[in-house]
């Protein structure tokens, strides 16, 4: 009878969590979704300690202090700019988790007279291998977009032939938890295993790519989740693991549409510019115009309609509460102003509406690229801020450009284009980007922040 | 047997749930959702728990407190902050 109740409670719990992603989906029953998924978890943790397979709760509750500690200190502490290394730390902690649960799982099935099932240690090995790779390629990630670990593609030679090599070797040991779970070392051996892979897989995997990988390492975390359902026999733990195994699949694949790269090209393959594509220099060469804010500021008094298109580099400087200002104060002369939002714009899914919802910017105003496109030639002026390859015209233009076919925000078919940036340097895909050279674009070189304030500056005195 | 195609039905069912759910998830709420579903996620908390709390051998005890641990990092955080983030997306509307 007890079982009948918690196994009720457990189902409760995983509707919850149902209409909690359901409430997810859309911005005015966003936060009540949120908390019905923390509800859903209260209800799952709350009946769970009703079980009277538990001895003891001070081990339980010291973890829980603990975790609970350090997590809400996270969440409050952590700076919006941040969010996508927090991101990825807390789904490497639900890995990990997923991981441990597996393997002291497996040390009790093993410890009575009884052998396993095969369902426990198929699952208990699938759960240590995705738990192991989702903590350390989570871990990466968090070092890469922190700035501790170069950001950009670290390759080696024989790098893939290695991948594939201790893939095999964790698919081997895998093997082995299954025929002799009684053998302690072997699970521990393909969790270090697993880990190496998991640090080798994301290494080589550069700055603006990250989206994708952050979106991937979130479902492989509702992936471990589920394993550890199936070790646990616990539906709460299948079912919830799938449906964020199944959300973050879904955002891998929109943010690969969204590079117009297959998934195995983002993970294996290597972004570098063409040959004979043309150089820096051919492409800017006696032909890139640059401005001063009190000039662009006179452009934004003549418009009607301006579109501001926000890149990683917006995130750098923290632009995003000038940037707003910038646009109130258009608004407030009657001039038009929304924002055009790239699906990879920075460094995780939904990076710069978190960005422009934290300096206050009414959602209305955020376009997608394939609603703000077809208008873009009535646009007077389109500021970019810290963006360089979404905007690059060579994706519509250069078949043989490693950004062919990506799709873009078509700012050169503005009437001006004012980018903000530090230099020409080139983006994450190490290319020139012919838009900087055009006849309407003008350069505004300078730190996204302080070109930002002049321009309001400069707005004031006209 | 039974349970395990049990078992798997649940998965798959639940995987064709979750498609379903979020297909049409707008750009501007990729972040909290990712965060959201994240702090789900943590739902392997449970099973932390009863590690944790049956201690039936040490080691399993010490492995079940860093999984409740890492678990509740999971959990707490990542409610939290998706919360955090979304009164930032509800206040001005």
């Amino acid at each position: 009878m007890a079982d009948f109740f918690l196994n009720v409670g457990y189902l409760l719990a995983a509707v919850l969590f149902i209409f909690g992603l359901k409430g997810l989906t859309h911005p005015r029953t966003a936060v009540r979704g949120n908390l019905l998924g923390a509800c859903g978890m209260l209800l799952a943790v709350g009946i769970t300690l009703t079980d009277q397979h538990i001895v003891s709760f001070q081990v339980i509750l010291v973890g829980l202090v603990v975790g609970a500690t350090i997590g809400a200190v996270l969440a409050i502490k952590i700076q919006m700019t941040a969010m996508p290394e927090l991101v990825a730390l807390f789904n490497g902690f639900g890995g990990i988790a997923s991981a441990l649960v597996a393997g002291a799982a497996l040390i009790e099935s093993t410890s009575g007279s009884q052998l396993p099932t095969t369902q426990l240690t198929v699952a208990t090995a699938a759960s240590g291998l995705i738990g192991a790779v989702t903590f350390w390629g989570s871990l990466v990630a968090f070092g890469k977009l922190r700035g501790l670990i170069n950001e950009n593609a670290i390759l080696f030679s024989g790098q893939q032939l290695l991948n594939a090599a201790l893939g095999a070797i964790a698919l081997a040991i895998s093997a082995g938890v299954v025929i002799d779970p009684a053998n302690g070392i072997l699970y521990w051996l393909l969790v270090l295993v697993a880990s190496v892979l998991g640090i080798l897989l994301v290494i080589p995997i550069g700055g603006a790519d990250m989206p994708v990988v952050v979106a991937l390492l979130n479902s492989y975390s509702g992936l471990a989740a589920a394993a550890t359902g199936f070790v646990l026999t616990n539906n709460v733990l299948i079912i919830t693991g799938s449906l964020v195994g199944a959300s973050g699949l879904i955002l891998t694949q929109i943010m690969c549409k969204a590079m117009n790269r297959s998934l195995t090209n983002v993970l294996f393959g290597v972004l570098a510019p063409t040959e004979g594509g043309p150089t820096a220099d051919q492409v800017y060469t006696g032909r890139v115009k640059s401005a001063t804010p009190e000039e662009v500021a006179l452009l934004f008094d003549a418009a009607r309609r301006v579109v501001i298109v926000p890149g990683y580099g917006m995130a750098v400087s923290q632009a995003q509460h000038p940037v707003a200002n910038l646009a109130a104060l258009l608004k407030e002369r009657g001039i038009q102003v929304e924002y055009a939002i790239h699906p990879v714009a920075g460094r995780m899914p939904g990076h710069m509406n978190v960005l422009l919802a934290e300096a206050d910017v009414p959602y209305e105003d955020l376009k997608d690229m394939d609603e703000i496109n077809p208008t873009m030639d009535q646009v007077d002026v389109a500021l970019v801020i810290g963006a360089n390859d979404v905007v690059n015209p060579l994706a519509r233009t250069d078949p043989s450009s490693p950004i062919a076919g990506m799709p873009i925000i078509d700012v050169d078919k503005a009437k001006t284009v004012v980018i903000i940036k530090r230099s020409l340097s080139p983006g994450f895909a190490g290319i020139p980007n012919p838009l900087f050279a055009l006849d309407n674009a003008l350069m505004l070189f300078g730190d996204g922040k302080k070109m930002v304030l002049d321009i309001i500056a400069a707005l004031k005195e006209t | 047997m039974e349970t395990l195609i049990a078992s798997i039905t649940i998965f798959v069912l639940a995987i064709f749930v979750g498609f379903e759910i979020i297909t049409k998830i707008p750009p501007t709420l990729h972040t909290p959702l990712m965060s959201g579903s994240n702090a789900i996620s943590g739902i392997t908390l449970v099973g932390a728990i009863l590690s944790a709390g049956t201690q039936q051998t040490l080691i399993t005890t010490v492995l079940g407190f860093l999984a409740v641990v890492f678990a509740t990092i999971n959990v707490v955080g990542g409610f939290m902050v998706t919360n955090r983030m979304l009164e930032m997306f509800k206040k001005k509307s």
